[in-house]
């Protein structure tokens, strides 16, 4: 097609402006919910080319139908109803598709980061079937009616049997043609992406929402690096429990804060489910860094070095700021871990603004 | 004469007997060649302004898309697309029913008629189809020698000032400018004497005042012609490949965007009249001259509701376009016009007026002849018309948040009209100095007629001009009524009262 190339310079017009307002983007969250299976549709501004032209003073235009001067207009009512149409211009924005795929392109390119280094081909593979040729053996259920069809032609034209007049093709047994699949394997990294939350009373709606924000970019780019992907939601207050997706977000406890309960059933998940020889693990986890005691920090810095981070490709913890202000948690973990350390990330979330270099520092280790 | 690309023998059938009958009635069409085409070809053509071939570009890729999706979305079925070539190039979409097609059919002889034989299209390059190609190879070349981000860039600046043209400026002799020697030759001119036929006489035909006043003239007359240019011109864009300092290549595309602006002008200054007078013919001929079938009237009304109706937010061409016509025919059918008509005031007695004339046919084969948009509102468009048709003027009301209807006058509605159309909705700009401060500068001049320039357009476009001329730009105009001179230096701009 001829128009391929033009499409393609405004999709890269396109692209350019969507790198252009990413940070927008990533802060103020419009895009999620916009987003279908494979593709995201983000609004943009109109793109043209500015002219001398008058203004739009007045949004006032020429209409036809009944009514009295004074009387209101529905804006593209059906004629006959008082009905009325004008010919001012209206406000365009652009809605474009972009995939996942060339979203989380962009993100990367933004953000610099790097492709993530699968951690050792596993074993794993999938078998993948292709109905892509045809046989002249198989089973009578993948007959291919047309390539029989027409081998029976070919050969009845060859043979001199056939009449234009009286077209009768009549198939033997050498015609006929079968539908055929070729097997490929593939290998499949699988991750698991296990996202932790203090749902404790001092987590607001904001910070809930920085959450959200911060997870959909972090799936978005995750999801695009692996074939398979799985995500689990835990959250915690006191006590930790799993839930779906929709719940993570929602729930509001009042209770106290006791990290190491969200971490020990992380690792119980990961026990059960996710053998680390097999998966690429991904924690993160995000709360506001006031656990209830000293002594459960203790416990929470040993579940870590001992059984968490062995496993796990990556720790995040992101330290959302409440109303009360920041809490000592990641100040304990910069302690014990320093800011170099080989899987843990830690990054402190101020506001939506922050959520960019977040990002950044959480995949920035190509993890 | 008929050479039919890929039509099925059906298809080619109908189109020869609409062919017929519409010489029989007197239109006058281009050879017209119909190419069928399914949905992504013609939005496709679409995109492309209804040609198959444009210079490369990203806006046509913007245009496919938004096409592409509302046809996807079931937003909006182009039918057909006709463009004005010699021969006439026509597109019907693969999927329309054969009611569409026919009624799609008769639609494009109504314009390959108009193009062929409406005035303004007179001057138009009838072998457009090959000057499109050809413009496309040359942008494909300038590419290959200076890159696509640049010269991509550049066309960017060029559309920018596309509508800065002339649209009358081909219907007038070309004055030419005279030269340099000329000018100054101008102010040395003897003054001319009044003939005093007694030689005592001549003291009291000529006094020293007289003299005197003439040699100003002259010299005043000299001065201007001094001026750069020396009249202001509205075909900025001439000037612009005159004067400005380009590459050659940009020159090319300047001057291959002015080619282009040119020849889309009549189109848009006869959208309203073209597709009354198609819409006219094509329901006239599916009704009177080949009527349809019985089974197939049904399917065609709905389609005909479809083409006048109002949609929401617009005015609609094609009714407006075709009522005004019927009502014109009607008019001289039954001698509604000239002075004993015009001077009736009694709303009744003037629509029972009947002589019997039946000049109709006559009267509009005459304005399809003479007429564009603007001069045949302004001839036309009068009160019965505008009070049948229910014309109103809407406005939003701040109070109720509403669009409310703010005025049924007739002379406003006309006024409105008219000056949505003329200059194509453009405002009226032409370059008044092209040394301005006698320092090489450019000065434009908008003709504010009421409505301010949009003023981050104004900037923007300020900016592309610099990228042509090179040395600041400056635009006089009026914002919020205090005349102001908008300008960009290339770094900074300016906004001063003037």
């Amino acid at each position: 097609m001829k128009m391929e190339t033009d499409l393609n310079r405004f999709h890269k017009i396109v692209r350019g402006k969507i790198k252009q307002e990413l940070k927008k983007f990533i802060a103020n969250g419009s895009l999620i919910g916009r987003h279908g299976k494979e593709t995201i549709s983000i609004p943009l501004p109109r793109i043209d080319i500015p002219h001398f032209s008058f203004g739009n003073n007045n949004k006032g235009g020429l209409g036809q139908g009944n009514g009295k001067v004074g009387e209101k207009i529905g804006p593209g009512e059906q004629e006959g109803q008082a009905g009325a149409a004008g010919e001012g211009p209206g406000q365009h924005s652009l809605e474009v598709d972009v995939s996942l795929e060339d979203l989380s392109k962009m993100l990367g390119e933004e953000l610099a980061l790097p492709r993530i280094e699968l951690k050792g081909q596993k074993n794993l593979s999938s078998e993948h079937r292709k109905y892509g040729s045809v046989h002249r053996r198989g089973p009578e259920s993948l007959h291919h009616f047309r390539r029989t069809y027409k081998e029976a032609l070919k050969r009845s034209v060859i043979s001199g049997e056939y009449n234009p007049e009286e077209p009768l093709i009549v198939p033997i047994k050498a015609d006929k043609r079968y539908r055929s699949f070729t097997v490929t394997r593939q290998p499949v990294a699988n991750a698991v992406i296990l996202y932790m939350m203090d749902v404790s009373g001092s987590m607001g709606d904001e910070q809930k929402e920085i959450v959200r924000l911060t997870s959909f970019w972090l799936d978005t780019w995750l999801s695009q690096q692996y074939k398979g992907i799985e995500r689990r939601f835990i959250i915690h207050d006191a006590t930790a429990r799993e839930v779906d997706e929709p719940t993570f977000f929602r729930t509001k406890e009042s209770g106290g804060t006791l990290i190491s309960s969200a971490y020990r059933l992380a690792v119980k998940l990961m026990e059960s489910h996710y053998p680390p020889q097999d998966w690429n693990i991904y924690l993160f986890h995000f709360s506001d860094g006031d656990n209830w005691s000293g002594n459960d920090t203790a416990e929470c810095l040993k579940l870590l070095g001992e059984q968490l981070l062995p496993a796990a490709n990556l720790f995040c913890y992101g330290q959302v700021e409440s109303r009360y202000g920041s809490g000592q948690f990641l100040r304990d973990l910069v302690k014990q871990f320093g800011d170099k350390h080989d899987k843990v990330t830690l990054a402190q979330i101020k506001d939506r603004e922050a959520i960019m270099g977040a990002l950044k520092t959480f995949l920035g280790k190509g993890k | 004469m008929h050479s039919n690309s890929n039509l099925t023998a059906q298809l080619h059938e109908i189109a020869q007997s609409l062919h017929a009958k519409s010489r029989e009635v007197g239109l006058d069409p281009q050879t017209t060649v119909f190419e069928l085409v399914d949905y992504k070809q013609l939005n496709e053509v679409a995109a492309y302004g209804g040609f198959p071939t444009r210079y490369p570009h990203w806006r046509w890729g913007m245009e496919y898309e938004r096409l592409s999706k509302s046809y996807t979305y079931g937003l909006s079925v182009i039918y057909e697309m006709v463009i004005n070539n010699d021969p006439c190039y026509a597109y019907l979409l693969r999927s329309n029913s054969l009611v569409a097609q026919k009624t799609v059919i008769a639609h494009v002889y109504g314009h390959s008629d108009f193009f062929k034989n409406n005035y303004w299209f007179s001057k138009t390059n009838r072998k457009m189809l090959d000057q499109m190609a050809n413009h496309a190879n040359m942008v494909r070349r300038i590419i290959d020698e200076v890159g696509h981000d640049e010269s991509e860039n550049f066309i960017d600046v060029c559309l920018s000032l596309e509508n800065l043209i002339d649209i009358h400026s081909s219907f007038r002799a070309s004055t030419k400018a005279l030269s340099q020697e000329e000018v100054e030759n101008m102010g040395k001119k003897p003054v001319a004497k009044l003939h005093a036929e007694r030689s005592y006489m001549d003291r009291y035909m000529n006094p020293q005042e007289y003299l005197d006043q003439q040699r100003k003239k002259i010299e005043d007359s000299a001065e201007k012609m001094q001026k750069f240019p020396q009249q202001p011109t509205h075909d900025v864009l001439r000037f612009l490949l005159d004067f400005a300092p380009m590459s050659s290549w940009q020159k090319k595309i300047l001057q291959l965007v002015r080619d282009e602006a040119y020849y889309f002008a009549p189109q848009g200054q006869t959208k309203i009249l073209n597709e009354g007078w198609a819409t006219y013919w094509h329901s006239k001929m599916m009704t009177k001259l080949a009527p349809l079938h019985a089974s197939e009237i049904v399917d065609y009304c709905d389609h005909y509701a479809g083409v006048v109706a109002n949609h929401g937010g617009k005015m609609n061409p094609y009714r407006l376009g075709v009522s005004l016509l019927r009502h014109i025919e009607k008019r001289w059918d039954r001698g509604q016009f000239g002075m004993e008509y015009q001077n009736i005031d009694d709303y009744q007695q003037r629509s029972r007026w009947d002589t019997q004339v039946g000049k109709g046919q006559e009267k509009i084969f005459e304005i399809r002849r003479y007429h564009n948009d603007v001069t045949f509102l302004e001839e036309y468009f009068d009160e019965d018309f505008c009070h049948e048709s229910k014309m109103f003027l809407y406005d939003y009301d701040e109070r109720s948040g509403k669009q409310i209807i703010s005025n049924r006058q007739f002379k406003d509605i006309k006024n409105y009209l008219l000056k949505m159309l003329t200059n194509l909705g453009n405002p009226r700009i032409s370059v008044s100095d092209g040394n301005y401060h006698n320092r090489g500068e450019l000065l434009l001049e908008h003709h504010h007629e009421g409505v301010d320039l949009q003023h981050e357009y104004t900037i923007e476009v300020l900016r592309n001009l610099h990228r042509v001329w090179k040395r600041p730009v400056h635009i006089k105009t009026v914002i919020d009524s205090i005349a102001k001179c908008v300008g960009f230096d290339g770094h900074n701009h300016s906004l001063e009262r003037m």
